[in-house]
Parts: structure tokens; sequence; C-alpha cells
């Protein structure tokens, strides 16, 4: 038994001594990085032994620092990932500079504002659905897409349209009209996001033009010439063009008296008042769309439960609305104001 | 960012949305520029740094005759063309010999940089032994105090680590550790050294570590430095909200490293189960329900009578 013991003691110290020791003592412990692989020394720097041989004393230090990097790595769990060991890595602790900066959230569109006010939810449509002419899937957009009404080679005329009108062209040029829209919409889109002029969508071609919309298009028509319309030559018996750009106005040089004392007064007067001067137009809608978010949130978080509400409380509710606004337009303050005031 | 001019193709599409601002950013690449006239030492020192980088870094070798310290546009388009953020400029000239200029770029404008003059250098291909692969991540070892105390320095070691740490990962293969780059600030100096890691047996589980030069060895000495302010550079620094992944909940692992999960399940209907498909076993036939049961009722009564 003794002897046994023995033996194996002299086997681990011989084992030991045929191998060199993984373990390295430093005065001032190393910060690893261990994410990173990453180790800062501040131990100091000797000098003297440098001098001497630096080479060596540098690889000295590095392989000591590596040895205490890579022990610290070896603690980490490990994973087998198609027969190779590797470490699972902690986060990396020294922050290091971004490239670029962090993204801004992106803005939303007109429509998906009032999407998200309305509590209007996108429908996740199949990218292919089955075309019966060819009796096969397609793609519901883009190219060889199903149900094209570009590519047909017969089109019905309606018994409306003008015989002698190219229903083929018609199309495309609906077609063309749509993209031209869709393009312009993006567009303001981006604008309003800037924070620049929201261009007006202007005319819009139309089958079937009312008289506003003709009047409208004489004016512009007009204008639109190189003097911007100051030599267009008037029609007998035109009347005055109603679509007239705003003009600009400004302020005489010479101040008119009456006008500046007003208008003096009237700020002198709104500063001096304890009560603020509520617009009441505006909180009314303010208080309107707010209550109109509040439901579309609870239709999001609650489709069924909205619903059922809505069956039976929808039209309440529009009478509340209603109300609400009655009073405020009847009332000096608030919506308390206005119920006392119709008790009156 | 919004764009007015669509991308014409989806290619074109991929390509601008590949070097977008993203939450999770793309490795940072390296340029390495060379100047309008340089040395052999340092046309050869940027190149062996190029091909320890090569993955994620762009060569630039033709004369590029530009000043990043008086004139920093012209690298800053550079860097706007090839997405690039971090650069090493390479340059020879009477006042400043065998120059070098390592920085680093924070949306395509110069956020810190620093001027080295290669002392001492001795390049890959003078010293024997084998060299690392291609592409593998380094070991990064700073040692001295300066490191630590000097502004410059600090910075400066953040620099280095940023541009020598390469791809950010979450696993390593233990046997892929084999490049060890260590930087030294001592003396006034710094030395930069790269070594290979040899695996040892040491009688445990870790390996013993012997090291190995590998090349390239330079000595540098520190010229001028241009270092970002504090405001830029806590603005580099800010990191988005949701970059943090959450953690997964019921999810662990047991001692042989395989995944467990913890999944809630509902009562299990045992009515719709499928089972073995028999004849005998058929139920919910309305047609057959109906045939069957007024003879059975017949049966009961007449055995009741």
């Amino acid at each position: 038994m003794a002897d046994l013991v023995e033996n194996v003691l002299r086997e681990a110290a011989e084992k030991e001594s045929k191998y060199k020791t993984t373990e390295v003592n430093k005065d001032i412990d190393l910060v690893i990085d261990v994410g990173n692989l990453m180790t800062s020394d501040t131990n100091p720097f000797n000098a003297k032994s440098s001098r001497s041989n630096r080479e060596k004393y540098l690889k000295d230090l590095a392989r000591d620092n590596t040895q205490l990097l890579l022990n610290s790595i070896w603690k980490l769990p490990t994973q087998n990932v198609d027969n190779i060991v590797v470490a699972q890595l902690p986060d990396p602790s020294t922050p290091i500079p971004r490239e670029k900066p962090v993204p801004k959230e992106k803005a939303l569109t007109k429509w998906e504002k009032y999407a998200k006010l309305k509590g209007i939810q996108n429908k996740k449509k199949s990218r292919l659905v089955w075309d019966e002419p060819s009796q096969s899937y397609k793609p519901r957009w883009g190219y060889n897409r199903s149900g094209d009404d570009t590519k047909e080679w017969l089109v019905e005329v309606p018994g409306s349209a003008d015989p002698n009108e190219d229903q083929f062209a018609k199309r495309k040029d609906a077609k063309k009209e749509r993209i031209a829209k869709n393009e312009l919409q993006r567009l303001r889109n981006i604008a309003r996001t800037n924070k620049s002029k929201v261009p007006g969508v202007g005319l819009t071609p139309t089958d079937a033009p009312s008289k506003e919309y003709l009047g409208k298009a004489l004016s512009v028509a007009k204008t639109s010439t190189a003097s911007i319309g100051k030599f267009t030559e008037n029609l007998p018996k035109e009347k005055h063009a109603k679509f007239q750009g705003k003009k600009r106005k400004f302020q005489s040089n010479i101040g008119n008296m009456k006008d500046e004392m007003s208008h003096q007064l009237n700020i002198l007067n709104t500063l001096g008042q304890d009560v603020p001067i509520v617009d009441k137009n505006r909180a009314a809608n303010l208080h309107i769309k707010e209550m109109e978010e509040s439901r579309a949130k609870q239709k999001r978080e609650d489709p069924d439960g909205a619903r059922k509400k809505k069956l039976t409380g929808k039209r309440s509710k529009h009478g509340r609305l209603a109300t609400m606004k009655r009073n405020l337009k009847k009332g000096r303050g608030g919506g308390r104001g206005g119920k006392s005031g119709g008790r009156r | 960012m919004q764009r007015v001019v669509k991308p014409k193709t989806q290619r074109g599409k991929r390509f601008l949305q590949e070097r977008e601002a993203k939450i999770f950013e793309n490795p940072k690449k390296t340029m390495f520029v060379k100047g309008g006239n340089t040395s052999q030492t340092v046309t050869q020192m940027l190149k062996e740094l190029y091909q320890l980088k090569k993955d994620n870094a762009v060569m630039y070798k033709r004369k590029n005759i530009m000043r990043p310290f008086e004139d920093e546009t012209q690298l800053e388009f550079f860097s706007q063309r090839c997405d690039a953020s971090l650069f090493m400029f390479g340059s020879h000239s009477k006042k400043r010999p065998n120059n070098i200029v390592i920085g680093r770029l924070f949306d395509h404008h110069i956020l810190d940089m620093i001027e080295l003059g290669i002392e001492n250098f001795k390049s890959m291909f003078d010293i024997e032994g084998a060299k690392c692969s291609a592409g593998t991540k380094p070991c990064m070892m700073f040692v001295g105090e300066q490191f630590d105390i000097e502004p410059d320095y600090i910075r400066l070691k953040n620099l280095f680590a940023d541009f020598f740490r390469g791809v950010v990962i979450k696993q390593i293969r233990l046997q892929g550790l084999e490049h060890v780059i260590m930087i030294t600030a001592a003396e006034g100096k710094i030395y930069l050294r790269n070594y290979k890691i040899l695996l040892k047996k040491s009688g445990s589980k870790t390996p013993r570590i012997e090291l190995d030069d590998m090349g390239p060895s330079v000595d540098f000495s520190v010229r001028r430095t241009k270092i970002a302010s504090d405001d830029l550079y806590r603005r580099s620094l800010k990191q988005p909200k949701n970059a943090k992944v959450k953690k997964r909940k019921n999810i662990s692992r047991d001692a042989f490293g395989s995944q467990l999960g913890r999944i809630h399940m509902q009562k299990q209907d045992l009515d719709n189960l499928q089972t073995r498909k028999m004849k005998g076993l058929k139920r919910g036939n309305p047609n057959k329900d109906a045939t069957s049961s007024p003879n059975k009722k017949s049966k009961q009564s007449t055995e009741e009578s």
C-alpha cells in the first residue's frame, strides 16, 4: 500500500517537472478584457534588463501576459461546434468608438402616422397568388405578375366610352399616373420630415373635371408663362380668376398710429391677464385627437375587446364627443364651465 | 438618412444599405495609404501590416500627396469612398523621416490621429519561422504605466486596440489563438512586437504558452498628435439602446454543453389525439350513429317488455 502511494506521488512529481508551469506571478494584477483578447500591464518597466537585452525582455514579458490571458480564456465555458472546441467570449469591456453615429429612427410617412392613429394594422399577404389563366402560382406584383392588365391582347371597350379611344394606351397612362403620384407623395414625405416647405399636389389629371377644377386649371395655365402671366390676354367677358396666388403683404413704412397703439395695447392686455387665454377650438381638437389615439391604442392591444365595445358603446361615445364640442363652443373656459353654463 | 434620389437597382439599394449607420456595425475597415514620398521602410511596414489585416483593409499604393495633419479633407474623401474608418498613412521627408500617421474616423470625419516616427524596423521576412494564418484575431498586450496615466497615451492605447482588434466575436476557437501583438510604452518610445503563440503541454488543462518572433517589429517615437475633443469622443462612444441583447429566459446548459429549455405547455386535448387507425376505434361518424341507435333502442325496449 505504501509502495503504491509512493509510486503515484513520484509519478506526479515527475510529470510536473517534465512540463513547465502555467502559473505567472505579477506584482500588480493585469487588467484583462477577455472579450477583446486584450490585457494591460501597469507593472513598472525594468529599464536595466531591457537595456541589456531588450528583445528577450520584451518576449518574456509578452509570454507571461499571454499566459495570463490564455489562462483566463481556458476558464471560460466551452462548446463543441463541429468537433471544434470554442470558448464563449464575454462582451468586450473596453469602450471603443463607433464607426458611424447611432441610426435615427425612421420618420413615419403621412399614411403611417394616420394608420397608427387609427390603429390600422398591416395584413400580411402572401407573395405568390394563384393565377387562373396560366394555372400556376405567380407573384402578386412585379415582373410576370398574375393578372397583369398591361399584357392583355384584347380589351373590351366600355359602352359609355368613346369608340375611338385607345383602351390600351389609357391603361398604360393610368399606371404611369399612379407611379408619378406615388413618387410625388414620397417626395412630400421627405420634405415633411426635413421640415422644408411641402409642395402642393397641384393639378392631377382627372377623367371628369368639375367646374372648380377647370377654373383652377385655367388660372394655372394663364400664369404658367415665362412672365408669370403678365402678358396673357383675357378673353372677352372673362371673370376675374379666383385662384390667384397669395400676394405678400407688408406693413407700411410710415406707421399708422392707431394700429400701432391697438397692437401694443393688445400685447399689454394679454401680459397683464391672470387667466391664460385658451384657444377653445384648438383645445377641443387636441382632446379629440387624444381620445382617438387612446382608442386606437386600445384597439391595437386588444382587438377583440375593442370590437365588442364598439358594437355596444359606439353611439354613446359619439354622443359624448359631440356634446363636449358643443359645450366647449358655448362655455368660456374648459369643459366644466360649459356644463355649468348649460344648467343656468 | 432619407434619400431623395432612389437607388435604381436592387443591387445599388443593397450596396447603400450596407453602408448605412446600423445598430450592430460592420467590422471597421482600414485604409493603408502611401504618401507622396515614402522610404523602403515605410512601404514595407505598410505592406506587412496590411497583410495582417487583409480581411478588412484596403491599400492605396500609388503616390497620394496629402498631409493629414495640415489638411484632412482628402483622407476623409478616401474614407467616404471605401467606407473605411481606420487609416494608416506613411510618408518620408527630410523633416519627418519614416513617418507613420495612424488614426480613426467617426462618421467620415477625423476623430483621433497620432504621428509616429519609425526608429527601428525589422521586417516579417527578416525573421525566420512560421507566421500566423491570415484573418486571425490577435491577442493584444499593452505594457507600460503611461498607457493608464497620460491622456495622449490613453487615447493611443484605445486607438491601437481599435486598430488591431479586428472583428468582434462571440466565440473563439481555442486552437485558433496564434497571434500576439504587444505594444509597450517605455523610455519615451513605443515598441510594437508581433509573436506567434505555441501551445505546449503543461500537465493540466490549460496549455503552457511559448512565443516565437514573427515580425514585423517596430520601435516608434511619438511625434504630433491630434486628439478628439471630449464632447466629440463621448458622442462617438454613444451606443444605441437596443444594442444590448436581452437575456433569453428558460434556457440553460448542462455539464455536457447541450442546451436545455423549459417549455410551458397547455394541457393536451387527449380527445383529438391521433392514435393508431383501426376500423373498430372509429367514432364520430354521425350517419352511423343515426342508423345504429334506433336499433339499439328497439332492442332495449323489447328486453324490457
